[in-house]
């Protein structure tokens, strides 16, 4: 394979991390916390889609769209449920929480669904597509078409309607916010819903690729994209879609030419490095205390 | 009577150490009587050991999240550098050590003094960094040496140590014995670690950490927690405070981590991934940040817990995550919480009044 | 003439173009007690920053008994003798409000972490001569009752207080108070000008404070500056500063002639 192979199959695996890393930026951005479960939302969607889909042959266009209810539900009840009274707690408090809704979920899994991988079809047809020399699967195009589309759509969105603005308001300044009349419990509520709905699709496309389908199949690419936002400046949208797309390929290329085994080592030193050059990120701002 | 006096002389820190002290050597006795005794499960006494291990790595985050205030989400990394380093050195020491206890002290040395340099060398860029970028960065660290440590090959040659990274060519004559395999780890370990081996660990960790929190450095790690800013313009050097800490907590996990490894007969470096950081943060939140005796009954508590539901099979994992989302949601209820201030508040000025009658 | 404990020149800091602080001059002298004073935002607070080395100066010098602090940091500027207090209390909530003060000591302390691990009898020593020093600084205050107390259930007048004993446990030459009686009721501020008073007598030290509390101000200070926009508009004693109109107009605006 050529090294342009290498960089297009990255970018598709990017722009899988960057719509996860999208729902962790969005959500840390208003709520400040990290988490944790998002990962776990991505596997649930996937799961959605498979039985959906795959199982009882629905269209998969609706196979996706009901993926995205569900998780969207599942985003907003576990917010009131689990992350609602705990808005006043220190924010360890919040991510231990967000651990056990991540271990909930993924034991939740194994027993409806067992521990025993379920191969997901792709919602694509599994053709490639000749660029004189360089193949690029349908999937992998598609992923990056879906990436682009949802990242055009999501900026518009925040800089545009009245809803976009109270959630930029809200994770500015919660008490002023509420003092302009922004309901701020209902924003919260959306902005989870959104990331939940971001991360079935991000479920979807990641077992598109790679279709091995289990209970855990979202929390390692939960955690590269969580680190993929921090990297892109964590509360930066524009910065979320960055360091998904540039994870991806880093991730992609130590693979084809360093070393497959150390390939996750590579892609948390690289985020080290930028962490010491950049403290919030790339693109992210530095709060500084008053004195 | 004169020793009751003196007890009651004592702030409620000094008593609460000596309250923790007492309670770990009694349940070391107690349990050491059990296992004696033979009144005790094969099973049960098997986890006798994680069980000290795990209570020596959550009393060592505690010093990072708790004192120091910084959250570690990469202690794992530590343990498993303390592992290795510790296992290791006890089967390189079996053919001309003969005395298993002692062999078990230096691999534990060992293990806590490597743990200590890789803690020492992560933390000068780490803890320039604040808050959850500090957090994902230890996150970071404690993935990378599960990586590197699953492709590191060592063995022993004549006397000599071999060392490669990513391939098991170590060019050994044929006496030379492999004993760190890359992703499979090490095997036939001889499983010397004992009780008494992690009590005393225990012990000692116990004792480093209230007496390095009852002194100066404790002070200002403490203050650098509260306020930095403050604890700079009192003359504070909030790096070199932080280090000291984080030096010793990775120290900490180091040993836990030799203690651990020889307590198994096989050991691979994909155990200490984030999930066991995670567990182990999971120990010291629901024990209380900074409180040490609630660190070793969380550790004990919740490293029993998913056996003692092994008669709910499927469901055990499944409970243990409601439980901990109940923990946190009882214990940070508003109403609970207002009660538990109201009551602290009720004691601050009643040593208030006190304070000021005896002024007079 | 007493020494100079203080001594800027042409002090400044651009903040995003912006002079928060322009051209400070100022002279503070062993044994005085001098003002800066200002309508809200004037700088004050950044010259206290600057002084201590929070921000780095722009421009300007700031020497302190006769040498420069350039090139130091704000934790050595501590051990050369600066201290200060927050307008904006910053304690360290969760010690005792002995441990905060003995906290302060720490740089004239000398035990190592293996002495305090191993409880060595230098460790005993140098911690109950801490102990007794920091009690003996809180009965400046009558605090020495509260010693066992952990500072962040400290009523806010107390908290404030506090934050002057924990600033003289270092041994300072020149004390920064930014806003000492800031929330304080007329009673307790002027006791607490009483007590800044007998501070000054009994270390003899240079106090430099930010005050909006005109009776404090005008009652205890030596000298007074006043600063507005980034920019000292008057310089003198209380009484002169009183009857400058410079200054009247900064604080009441312009009168308009009618």
């Amino acid at each position: 394979m050529s090294f342009l192979n290498y960089l297009v199959s990255g970018l598709s695996l990017g722009s899988v991390y960057a719509i996860i890393a999208l729902g962790y930026t969005m959500v840390y951005g208003i709520a400040k916390m990290l988490n944790f479960a998002h990962g776990d939302v991505i596997m649930v969607g996937a799961y959605v889609c498979f039985f959906a889909f795959t199982r009882y042959g629905l269209n998969p266009f609706i196979s996706v769209i009901l993926a995205m209810l569900v998780c969207t539900c599942l985003g907003i009840v576990i917010e009131k449920l689990a992350y609602k009274p705990l808005r006043a707690a220190p924010s360890l408090a919040v991510l231990i929480t967000a651990i056990g809704v991540s271990y909930l979920l993924q034991n939740l899994a194994l027993l409806f669904w067992s521990s025993n991988p379920k191969v997901f079809n792709s919602i694509i047809p599994n053709k490639s597509l000749d660029l004189g020399g360089l193949t690029v699967s349908y999937i992998t195009l598609f992923t990056i078409a879906v990436c682009i589309v949802i990242m055009i759509v999501l900026t518009t969105f925040i800089n545009k309607t009245k809803l976009g603005k109270a959630m930029r308001a809200v994770s500015e300044d919660k008490g002023a916010a509420q003092l302009m009349g922004i309901d701020v419990n209902t924003t919260i509520s959306v902005t989870f819903a959104i990331g939940s709905g971001l991360a079935a699709i991000a479920g979807v496309l990641l077992c598109s690729a790679y279709p091995n389908l289990t209970p855990t199949t979202g929390s390692m690419p939960g955690i590269k994209a969580f680190t993929a936002a921090v990297f892109g400046g964590i509360g930066s949208i524009p910065g979320a879609f960055l360091g998904g797309l540039m994870l991806g390929v880093i991730e992609n290329l130590a693979k084809a030419y360093i070393s497959t085994q150390i390939s996750d080592a590579i892609v948390f030193g690289v985020l080290i490095i930028v962490l010491l050059v950049k403290p919030a990120g790339l693109l992210g701002k530095r709060a500084q205390e008053k004195v | 009577m004169r020793a009751m006096n003196k007890l009651k002389g004592l702030n409620r820190t000094a008593r609460k150490n000596y309250l923790t002290y007492a309670l770990v050597i009694a349940a070391y006795i107690i349990l050491e009587a059990m296992m004696r005794g033979g009144g005790m499960k094969a099973a049960t006494k098997g986890m006798l050991v994680p069980i000290c291990a795990y209570i020596v790595m959550a009393l060592s985050l505690n010093l990072t999240v708790g004192v120091m205030g910084e959250l570690s989400l990469g202690h794992a990394g530590f343990m498993s550098v303390g592992a290795f380093c510790g296992t290791a050195a006890t089967m390189c020491l079996r053919d001309s050590m003969p005395s298993a206890g002692l062999r078990l002290f230096i691999g534990i040395v060992i293990g806590a003094v490597a743990a200590a340099i890789i803690g020492f060398l992560i933390g000068i860029p780490v803890l320039r960094l604040r808050g959850d970028y500090l957090a994902i960065v230890t996150l970071a660290f404690g993935e990378i040496i599960k990586s590197l440590v699953g492709n590191v090959y060592m063995g022993i040659d004549q006397g000599h140590l071999k060392f490669s990274m990513f391939t098991n060519e170590l060019n050994m004559s044929p006496e030379g014995k492999i004993i760190i395999e890359g992703a499979m780890g090490i095997r036939s370990i001889p499983k010397i670690a004992t009780f008494t081996a992690g009590f005393i660990l225990i012990m000692i960790s116990l004792v480093v950490i209230f007496h390095m929190v009852g002194s100066r450095t404790g002070r200002a790690i403490m203050a650098i927690r509260d306020n930095y800013i403050a604890a700079e313009s009192i003359g504070i050097p909030a790096f070199k405070y932080k280090i000291t800490a984080f030096t010793i907590s990775a120290a900490m996990a180091g040993a836990a981590g030799a203690l651990f490894g020889n307590n198994y007969s096989s050991l691979i470096a994909s155990k200490f991934n984030i999930d066991t950081s995670i567990l182990v943060l999971v120990f010291v939140v629901l024990g209380g940040q900074g409180n040490m005796l609630g660190s070793i009954i969380a550790a004990a508590a919740l490293t029993i817990l998913p056996e003692a539901l092994r008669g709910f099979a499927d469901y055990r994992m499944l409970m243990y995550a409601v439980i901990l989302i109940a923990v946190m949601l009882i214990s940070n209820n508003a109403k609970i919480k207002d009660i538990l201030k109201n009551i602290a508040e009720k004691r601050t000025a009643k040593q208030l009044a006190k304070g000021g009658a005896s002024d007079e | 003439m007493s020494n100079v404990v203080l001594k800027c020149e042409n002090l400044g800091i651009v903040f995003g173009g912006l002079a928060a602080v322009n051209d400070f001059d100022i002279e503070v002298h062993e044994r005085e007690i001098a003002g800066l004073i200002g309508p809200n935002g004037a700088g004050k607070t950044t010259v206290f920053n600057l002084l201590t080395k929070v921000y780095e100066p722009t421009s300007g010098e700031i020497f302190l008994n006769g040498e420069s602090t350039a090139k130091k940091t704000t934790v050595q500027l501590s051990k050369a003798g600066i201290a200060r207090t927050f307008q904006n209390i910053r304690l360290f909530s969760k010690l005792t409000v002995a441990e905060n003060v003995m906290t302060a000591m720490n740089q004239s302390m000398k035990y190592s972490l293996l002495e305090a691990v191993l409880r060595l009898p230098r460790y005993w020593k140098e911690e109950k001569e801490a102990r007794e020093k920091a009690l003996e600084l809180l009965s400046i205050f009558d605090m020495q009752g509260m010693a066992d107390v952990r500072a962040g259930s400290l009523p806010y007048g107390a908290q404030r207080r506090l934050e002057i004993v924990r600033a003289l446990a270092t041994e300072p030459s020149l004390l920064l108070l930014d806003e000492p009686a800031a929330g304080m009721n007329p009673a307790e501020t002027a006791e607490l000008m009483e007590n800044i008073g007998r501070i000054r007598d009994r270390f003899g030290i240079a106090i430099l404070l930010i005050e909006h509390d005109m009776s404090l101000v005008m009652g205890i200070c030596d000298n007074i500056t006043v600063l507005n926009f980034g920019q000292v508009i008057a310089r003198g004693t209380p009484a002169e500063i009183q009857s400058n109109p410079v200054v009247i107009e900064a604080y009441l605006g312009k009168h308009k002639e009618g």
